[in-house]
Parts: structure tokens; C-alpha cells; sequence
């Protein structure tokens, strides 16, 4: 993604042009039938589609808890381009809420299970203000071992913290006082995780679209200069730091609920790189990117249970050949603020210009990954 | 039901005493332990310093060294279970086989890892997060391939020698394996900073860690520089896991190299990353903090220490102890 020729624009391009040029109206005549579509996707179990060997809205929700992780971490790897390989620490801290504050096995105050979704993501966000503010003065790969050090240490703590109860867990989680799950089927909790997502969607999208996104977007192409040009680096860093803790918290919490047990063993880093592969996968910076990049990374799996002794081996292998050949993802993120900054660039000069080597996200130009 | 807060016994215990008592022990443990995260940790710090790459993979080229010890010890006709009775001199070639072995083997898989995984990305000029996460599917797709091969479970432990306790020290117990471990790691490291900093093909890594496009100019054939840089990692980390499987009591394990790998970066960048010196001191420390920490607040508690260490370090000095300096010209 480093020149840009005028000439013979690929063919991805132009659908996605023709979709930046559709009327509103036109967007959501499109939109409306496909979100439908995703909503009835449990209860239509299409052939081909649906998983064999795991029920399937239970896949189904496996795939929903996975994009809301990846919009997510979107936003603080994909939008501000903060590389953050602890953020299963997040997810842990808001199951964790929802288990302490639900579970007959904590003897916390018993919160509706509503609430403690809430309560999950101002939790998440302080920890993310206090993850935050020490560490993110650091760059890229320092900031990538300091955070994969975070999650460890949560981890860690919740393995050895005697209050959260390590391998024996909670149990119920998600229950009210009587003992009756919040919802008794997955489809339910499926339906509610995707009207979760959208109304993230449209925040975070909005988000964008704002002048945080476009700070977020000054700092991921180059901190310095969006520094010098005035942007408050670290508060807006903080910003998405934050944001994305909470979204990631959300999740973990209704991860906790569906499940109902929560304890130290679904949070190790493996799950984090998980959580980031579908990130990269899908096209980091890219929503609808993210969304596919986790449906094929909690999907697949699920769908091809026959080959459940060699699903990560595979997905490894994958991950490299998708690497190699398309680095940018399944759908490469573009920036409509750079690409039109891109257009204006070319008229002017008449020749593409060049993204910042320093970014995690830009392309080296002078050789070699530096 | 117990409150939340008020524990019958709180999270987390002080033990000063246990880590007065304890601490020559700790000491001569944490730098036999050090040792190990130092010949790992110079694996990360060549590849990083060259390629300024996080080359998250190394851990399971350390694995690979395991599981290639132990296949020399069963294949020399060696079972787990009493330690056989062998002259010092079967000792020292048997292990000096296996250390070939698992040097080659870890060598081999690097080079491989380089050849499939990265060098393709670089003539694509991919951006960073792009090695990065393909770092981490290899690191999937071979820890993958050693659980298909040699299943779930630990490889019993064969060993070769028992500790044995050679005399004491401040009141410590030095064990030979102690004293072997430290010896070693000093000396692969004085061997490869020997490599790095005296020989022809060092200076190729150092300038190609300096600038790779004047490198280039200067007639350095990089692609040359960072297969030998790959190459003496995965021999470093062969070695390492050799020492590895003489000290801790069990056999190698498809994921055991994930936590090693982690503790090894964490002395890599305790010490700086990038400086091979850095990396003997950050191996050294973090053994020697852990093994402190163990005693002060615990066995379960020792990871969380090497991960705070790390935290704080970075905190206050983002590059490390000693700072980066693969690149910087040293005389």
C-alpha cells in the first residue's frame, strides 16, 4: 500500500468505491436485509454452513463473542496502531466482573446480569487507564511485550488469587438470585451479542469518523509528526487504550454469561494471538474486515470438527501463506480521510506518496522490515 | 462463605526470612537458571538487532533443541528411570552428541523458519505486524507438528547425570549442573560475541544491524547476513535446551517452550535488545530475581515476578540496561 497507481485500480477497489458513492438510503436498503439475515442465521441452521459437530447457535455465538473482540482490538491495533498482545486481560477482567458480581460461588453483593455488563466495561476501562498510563510512553514492539507482560500477569493472578478461585471457578455465572440462567438458549444470547455489536459498530464508526479517529489515524501513521502537528499523542493513545479495554471487557463478560463458568484457563496468551490473528486476518483497521477476519477464525474450527487434531496446525499454516500473500488481510484497511488525502496528493502531484516506514501498518520503503 | 476481602490468609505472603535463609542458594540456582534465558535470549537479540524483528518463533526453535535432545538419549539406547552408570568421559560425549544434536536440529529449524515464514515477507517489503503475526502462526503450526508427532504429554525425562552436589559456597549447595550451566552459557556467549564482534561474518551482521542498505552498497550480501544471524540463534537455543532438560526435572512437551520463550525476550529486553551483552546480563538477572522472588513470595507467584521486572524496566528504561547496540560499532 505504499504507491498508488492511477491506472487500472483493482477490482475490490471499485466495489468498494461504489459503495462509498450509494446514497445513505441505499446503504441501509442493502444493509437492512443482510443484518436480518445475520440475526436469523441460528434459526435457518443453512446447510453447508451449519456446524456439525457443535450446536450451532452456540457456534454461532462463539463467532459473535469473536467479532466484538475484534472491533475491539480495531480500535486500539487497527485505528491508533498500538500493538497489543495482553488484550485477553481485558476479556478476563470483564468475565471476571460478571462471575464475582453473579455467581452464587462469589459472595459479592448479587447484581442483575444486565448490570453487569455496564459494570464489566467501566471496570475494563480503569484497567486500561491503568495499563495505559505507564506503558504506552513506549513504542511498537516495546508496547507489544509490556502488554502480552499485562495479560500474563492477570493471568497469572487469577490462577493464583485464592478470592478468584483459580481452576475451580465460578459456577452459574450469569444467573439471577433464584438460580435461573439469564438466557436458557444460545440463539437468545447470539441475538443479544449482535445487537450488541451493531450499536459498537456504530459507536466506534462514529468514533472514526470524528476527530479522535482521525488522531488516532495522525498517530498510527506517525506519532512524531502527529505530535509536532498538535494532536495529544498519549491522551488520545489513552483514549483507545480505553475504548478498546471496554469493548473487550463487554465481551468477556458475555462470554462469562453464556457460559455460565468462568475460570483461569480460557485466558492464556494463545488466545490473545487468536484474538489479534483475526484482527490482521480480516485487515486490521477495516471493521467489516475484522468482523470476517474473527468469523474465520472462531468459524473454522467450530466447522471442521473431523479435523480437530490439526485445526491449529492448519490455521498456522494459513496464517503464514495469508501473510505472505496478502498482508494487508482479507480486506486491506483504507482510511477514506488518507484516501482522499491520497487523491488530492496525486492530482497535485501527479505520483502517489509514501506512508511512513516507522508505522506498524505502513510498508517499509527503504528495504527490509525495520 | 467468606468475604470477599477478608481472607483467612492473605494472597500473597512475605517471606524475608525464607529469602535471607535462601538467598546463596537462590543465587547459585538463579545463575544456572539465567543461564539458559541468556542463550535463548541471544537467539531474539541477533534476529532482532538485524531484522529489527520480534521473532515470537524462537521459543519453539528452542522446543525443536528439546525434543531433539531427548530423541538422542532414547536413540543411544538411554531410557527415562534410574540414572545409568557412565565414566565422565561417556558422559561428556554423550553429551556432547546430544548437544550437536539439538544444535543442529534447532539450527536447521531456524534456517527453515527464515527460508519459509520470513523471507518471502521481506521481499515483499510486509510491514512490521505482518512478521509479527506470522511469526506467530509458524510458532503454531511447529508446536502443531511436535503435539501430532510426539502427542500431549511430557517425554519422560531421561538423565543423563544427577546433580550432584560439588561443594558449598556461602553456605549454598553448587551443584556440578550448576556449575556446568553457568559455564556454558558464559562461554557460548563469549564465542558469540566472539563471532559477532572478531570474525569477517560478524562484521556482516553488525553492519547489516547498522544499516542494511549501505550494508548492501558495501558489498554485504544481506540475505547471507540474516540466515547466519538466524542460524546462530537456533544453534544457541539448541544448546539451551539441552542445558534446559539437564536442570528441570521433566521431559520436553510440545508447548513447554512458550513460557521460556517469553522469559528469554524478557531478559533479551531487560538487558537491551539488540546487545548481546545485554542479553547475558538480562539472562542472568532475571534468573536471579526469580529465583528471589520464589523464595519471597512463593513458587506461584515467580512468573508474575519475571513479567513486574519487565514492566518496571521498560517504565523507566525503554531500551533496556545496557540500551540497543547490535548496530552501533563497537571495536
Amino acid at each position: 500500500m505504499t504507491t498508488q497507481t492511477v491506472s487500472a485500480p483493482p477490482k475490490r477497489r471499485s466495489i468498494r468505491e461504489q459503495w462509498n458513492n450509494l446514497s445513505r438510503p441505499a446503504q441501509w436498503a442493502f444493509l437492512i436485509p443482510v443484518v436480518v439475515l445475520i440475526y436469523f442465521l441460528p434459526v435457518l441452521n443453512p446447510p453447508l454452513i451449519a456446524t456439525t459437530g457443535t450446536d450451532f447457535p452456540t457456534a454461532m455465538f462463539d463467532v459473535a463473542r469473536y467479532a466484538l473482540v475484534a472491533i475491539g482490538l480495531n480500535v486500539v491495533v487497527g485505528q491508533a496502531g498500538l500493538l497489543d498482545l495482553g488484550y485477553v486481560g481485558f476479556f478476563a477482567v470483564g468475565a471476571y466482573v460478571a462471575a464475582l458480581f453473579t455467581s452464587p460461588n462469589s459472595s459479592l453483593h448479587h447484581l442483575p446480569y444486565l448490570w453487569t455488563l455496564p459494570l464489566a466495561m467501566v471496570v475494563t476501562m480503569i484497567f486500561g487507564i491503568i495499563l495505559g498510563t505507564p506503558t504506552l510512553r513506549l513504542r511498537g514492539d516495546y508496547l507489544a511485550i509490556v502488554t502480552l507482560g499485562f495479560g500474563e500477569i492477570i493471568r497469572l493472578v487469577a490462577d493464583n488469587v485464592d478470592p478468584l478461585r483459580g481452576q475451580s471457578g465460578f459456577e452459574r455465572v450469569g444467573t439471577d438470585a433464584n438460580g435461573t440462567p439469564f438466557f436458557a438458549n444460545a440463539t437468545a444470547w447470539y441475538w443479544l451479542t449482535v445487537t450488541i455489536i451493531i450499536a459498537v459498530l456504530l459507536l466506534v464508526g462514529n468514533l472514526e469518523r470524528s476527530r479522535v479517529g482521525r488522531a488516532w489515524v495522525s498517530i498510527r501513521e506517525d506519532e512524531d509528526v502527529a505530535e509536532i502537528m498538535g494532536v495529544p499523542v498519549f491522551k488520545f493513545k489513552i483514549w483507545a487504550f480505553v475504548i478498546g479495554a471496554a469493548i473487550g471487557g463487554l465481551s468477556g463478560a458475555l462470554y462469562a454469561g453464556k457460559l455460565g463458568f468462568v475460570n483461569n484457563q480460557s485466558f492464556d496468551v494463545i488466545t490473545s494471538m487468536l484474538f489479534l490473528a483475526a484482527v490482521v486476518l480480516g485487515g486490521a483497521g477495516n471493521k467489516v474486515g475484522v468482523l470476517l477476519g474473527a468469523a474465520v477464525v472462531a468459524y473454522l474450527p467450530l466447522r471442521f470438527v473431523q479435523l480437530a487434531e490439526y485445526n491449529y496446525l492448519i490455521f498456522g499454516i494459513a496464517l503464514i501463506i495469508l501473510m505472505i500473500f496478502r498482508p494487508q488481510g482479507l480486506l486491506g484497511a483504507r482510511q477514506r480521510l488518507l484516501a482522499r488525502g491520497r487523491q488530492a496528493y496525486q492530482r497535485l502531484l501527479g505520483r502517489g506518496e509514501q506512508i511512513s516506514g516507522e508505522s506498524a501498518l505502513a510498508a517499509d520503503t527503504t528495504g527490509g522490515p525495520r | 462463605m467468606t468475604p470477599f476481602l477478608a481472607q483467612s490468609e492473605p494472597w500473597i505472603s512475605f517471606d524475608v526470612a525464607g529469602l535471607a535463609e535462601q538467598f546463596w542458594n537462590n543465587t547459585v540456582d538463579g545463575l544456572a537458571l539465567g543461564g539458559i534465558y541468556a542463550l535463548v535470549a541471544l537467539g531474539y537479540t541477533l534476529v532482532y538487532g538485524v531484522l529489527k524483528l520480534i521473532n515470537f518463533a524462537h521459543s519453539e526453535v528452542f522446543v525443536v533443541g528439546a525434543f531433539a535432545t531427548w530423541l538422542t538419549f532414547y536413540g543411544l539406547g538411554f531410557r527415562s528411570g534410574a540414572t545409568p552408570a557412565l565414566s565422565v568421559f561417556e558422559i561428556i560425549l554423550f553429551l556432547a552428541i546430544a548437544c550437536l544434536a539439538a544444535m543442529a536440529v534447532s539450527g536447521g529449524t531456524a534456517v527453515l523458519l527464515e527460508r519459509v515464514a520470513y523471507r518471502p515477507l521481506r521481499k515483499r517489503n510486509a510491514p512490521r505486524l505482518v512478521f509479527l503475526i506470522t511469526a506467530i502462526g509458524a510458532s503454531f503450526a511447529i508446536q502443531q507438528t511436535l503435539r501430532l508427532i510426539f502427542g500431549l504429554n511430557q517425554q519422560p525425562q531421561i538423565r543423563l547425570l544427577q546433580p550432584e552436589p560439588l561443594f558449598r559456597l556461602f553456605g549454598a549447595t553448587v551443584t556440578n549442573i550448576h556449575i556446568i550451566l553457568f559455564v556454558a552459557a558464559v562461554l557460548l556467549w563469549f564465542v558469540a560475541d566472539y563471532f559477532v564482534n572478531r570474525t569477517r561474518l560478524g562484521r556482516g551482521i553488525r553492519a547489516v544491524a547498522q544499516d542494511p542498505d549501505t550494508a548492501t552498497l558495501m558489498g554485504v550480501n544481506k540475505e547471507r547476513v540474516i540466515v547466519i544471524t538466524f542460524l546462530v540463534g537456533g544453534l544457541l537455543a539448541g544448546a539451551a535446551a539441552l542445558f534446559y532438560m539437564m536442570r528441570i526435572p521433566q521431559g520436553a512437551i510440545y508447548n513447554g517452550g512458550f513460557l521460556l520463550g517469553i522469559k528469554a525476550f524478557t531478559a533479551a529486553v531487560l538487558g537491551g535488545i539488540g546487545n548481546l551483552r545485554g542479553a547475558l546480563l538480562g539472562g542472568f538477572l532475571l534468573g536471579l530475581v526469580e529465583n528471589y522472588g520464589q523464595s519471597l513470595f512463593g513458587g506461584e507467584w515467580k512468573d508474575i515476578v519475571a513479567f513486574v521486572v519487565l514492566i518496571v524496566v521498560l517504565m523507566f528504561r525503554p531500551t533496556g540496561i545496557l540500551g540497543e547496540s547490535l548496530g552501533k560499532a563497537r571495536v
